[in-house]
């Protein structure tokens, strides 16, 4: 499951119909030819591959590499997986949604600065966020092995503050993982954030201090609601792929931290045990989905979908 | 609201491509009836050897795995020889990176029996044992290999999973034994002190390969790794979990262990000959452990797989490296373990000290602790990974 596909705009619930003047017949199918490209893109390295995913899922988990796979319709697999394996899946919400707090804390100011106040900085500040997402997830991540090192810095000035003890560590822990998953997804949510507190109008927040709102109140009542698009769009695109992420628990962590992915991976790529591997994708699938709907609806954001 | 069904909303849209999707999908899971058997045998899949017509041969190693000029980085004296002395030209491929992952790459081809357009690549023993157990790898005429026959060391002779040496050459093997870093702890001489000391605590690693790791333990319980029982790897794999719930271990890992290992951020580790060497090269602190109650001995294989077209093309350049001249070259610069008997001679006339070095010419009392891991049937595979996998975490 990737993130959504679009972000939700302002304008949104009339998309663009056809002028109703000019025969309306020839233009009725214009926007499905416009979606032809895209949706048999989708269709190729979505939906086929999810269909065989799903077959996968429901295969004879007695099958084999060498004997092949018979499709058995055992829906058993995703009780068994589930049985197995839900240390994994409740660490994953878990640690995604701590990291999803602290991106939040973080991101929210962020945003807020770059957009309201950077001023002449703004384009700077913003390659800042961006540019560390032009290396690859892997190298920031082995990067943060470094910084977190038992010997480096960080750790050694924890442990002279006595924030850590002597032995403290912070890299193979639940904080190293969360950390990496904070850092490594932030940029997702601050981006969208960005984009929706920009638009922000200034003369709406002068016009609430003019009626005497604190300005907490002016937060609360008018610049958190008008950012609520990019909020809502910014928490998914952050949510989603921390929860299913398996590279910080793997390079910062210890067994004991692994996440679904990290099993997810293990079983397609060393068990070899495809069916438990596909009901354990069908599972974080539908798990995420859930969240993400039932956000939605609290969110009040009918925008994204 | 009138035209509303009409206009192109995107709910009609969504309604119509799930409604859609969800019809292909009932299809396609009625029609596309599970994977069929990867299973193939000498007589289903059938290779024609081209190596007559065609003097060409592609070769899939891993990275690092072969000498290179000091000069020129991109030759390879060794290789270079080899096409001047028999005018095989060779395409040489480091795409190799990881068992499981090349695994997958291939695993289509090999199970349909088609060609994966390789004729020789170098795969890790159990990976070996699997895909001689699946029939994917062509058997070797030994009448062509005399310098195999009469070099190849004794104990990597009949393992148990290629037990004639039809399937499977040694490209170079290594050890599987403890290290430690000894900047940051004091000597360590056993699997258990590493499992239980207390200094060592959360600064342990071992490695996620399963019978690099449980080869070890079984050995430290006195037990055989080359022919075990379920009970006794449940005995073992209990010894594990015990050191991982007590935060002992800190993480299982492949080759990363290596950089964690020098900056001293783990104190000690399960891990490999090879790397070994090359930190002490940089710190002579550093240092690799034959534990007292045995090692664990792997190769990685050249092999071919079926629908090469080049056999007899391959079995010219195991043979040509067989030869200790070119074996001693090729094991100045691989630092691991010369699978060649004479190579050390002929090493002795280049770099003697390296020579003696006996991880990389390992002398007859550290052979005879050295064991290969059993060949595991697929059930087997699967359950016992399956179950060390659940304590490592995944």
């Amino acid at each position: 499951m990737s993130a959504p596909a679009h972000v939700p705009t302002a304008s949104g619930e009339q998309p663009a119909s056809p002028a109703p003047a000019a025969r309306p017949g020839r233009h009725r199918f214009l926007p499905y030819l416009l979606l032809l490209p895209g949706a048999a893109w989708l269709f190729l390295f979505f939906v086929v591959p999810l269909v065989q995913l799903a077959a996968a899922s429901l295969y004879d988990p007695a099958g084999s590499l060498s004997t092949g796979y018979a499709l058995t319709w055992s829906f058993d697999n995703y009780p068994a997986a589930l049985q197995a394996y839900w240390p994994q899946f409740g660490r994953s919400f878990w640690y995604a949604g701590i990291a999803l707090v602290l991106a939040l804390l973080m991101g929210y100011p962020l945003a807020y600065a770059i957009a309201q106040k950077a001023g002449r900085w703004k384009h700077l500040l913003l390659v800042c966020v961006i540019a560390p997402m032009f290396t690859s997830f892997l190298l920031r991540t082995l990067a943060w092995k470094t910084i977190l090192s038992d010997n480096g810095w960080l750790v050694g000035l924890l442990r002279d503050v006595h924030l850590l003890g002597p032995d403290g560590r912070l890299l193979a822990t639940p904080v190293a993982v969360v950390l990496g998953l904070t850092y490594n997804f932030l940029p997702f949510l601050v981006l969208p954030l960005y984009a929706s507190l920009e638009r922000l109008d200034r003369r709406l927040l002068e016009a609430s201090s003019d009626l005497y709102a604190s300005p907490l109140k002016t937060f609360r009542r008018v610049t958190l609601p008008l950012s609520m698009p990019g909020l809502t769009a910014g928490t998914l695109l952050f949510f989603i792929p921390a929860t299913g992420d398996y590279l910080n628990a793997e390079l910062l962590g210890t067994p004991n931290e692994y996440m679904i992915g990290n099993v997810i991976d293990s079983a397609f790529l060393v068990r070899l045990d495809y069916p438990q591997g596909a009901a354990l994708s069908f599972l974080l699938m539908s798990a995420i989905l859930a969240v993400v709907f039932g956000y939605l609806r609290n969110a009040g954001t009918r925008d994204v979908l | 609201m009138r035209g509303a069904h009409r206009s192109f909303t995107r709910r009609g849209l969504l309604t119509g491509t799930l409604g859609s999707a969800a019809l292909l999908a009932g299809g396609g899971t009625l029609t596309g009836c599970g994977t069929p058997a990867a299973q193939q045998t000498e007589e289903g899949c059938v290779s024609e050897d081209l190596s007559g017509a065609e003097r060409t041969l592609a070769f899939s190693n891993w990275p690092q795995y072969m000498d290179v000029d000091e000069d020129d980085e991109s030759r390879r004296p060794s290789l270079d020889g080899f096409v001047s002395r028999t005018g095989i030209q060779v395409t040489y491929t480091e795409d190799i990176n990881d068992n499981n992952e090349f695994f997958g790459k291939v695993q289509n081809q090999l199970a349909a029996c088609q060609s994966t357009g390789r004729d020789i690549m170098v795969l890790t023993d159990w990976m070996t044992a699997r895909m001689i157990r699946l029939g994917w790898i062509q058997k070797l005429d030994r009448s062509k290999l005399p310098n195999v026959e009469a070099n190849l060391l004794p104990s990597l002779r009949n393992r148990p999973f290629d037990t004639e040496d039809q399937y499977a050459i040694p490209w170079q093997s290594g050890l599987a034994g403890l290290a430690y870093n000894g900047r940051v702890t004091g000597e360590i001489r056993t699997v258990d002190e590493l499992l239980t000391r207390p200094d060592l605590k959360g600064r342990v690693t071992a490695l996620s390969e399963m019978r690099d790791t449980m080869g070890l333990l079984l050995m430290s319980n006195g037990h055989d790794p080359t022919d075990f029982t379920a009970a006794q790897f449940d005995d073992a794999l209990t010894k594990l979990r015990r050191a991982v719930d007590s935060g002992q271990i800190r993480r299982f890992t492949g080759n990363d262990y290596a950089p964690d290992l020098a900056k001293g951020d783990i104190a000690a580790c399960v891990g490999w000959s090879g790397d070994i060497i090359q930190l002490g090269f940089e710190d002579e602190r550093i240092k690799f452990v034959v534990p007292e109650s045995g090692v664990l001995l792997w190769s990685d294989n050249l092999l071919v797989p079926n629908r090469a077209g080049h056999k007899a093309n391959a079995e010219e350049l195991i043979n040509y490296y067989y030869d200790p001249t070119v074996a001693a070259q090729l094991a100045a610069y691989v630092n691991y373990i010369c699978p060649v008997q004479g190579a050390q001679a002929e090493l002795e006339k280049i770099d003697p000290e390296l020579a003696a070095n006996p991880l990389i010419f390992p002398d007859e009392a550290m052979l005879a602790k050295a064991k290969v891991f059993m060949a595991l049937d697929e059930q087997q595979e699967r359950e016992y990974e399956t179950k060390f996998q659940q304590v490592i975490g995944a």
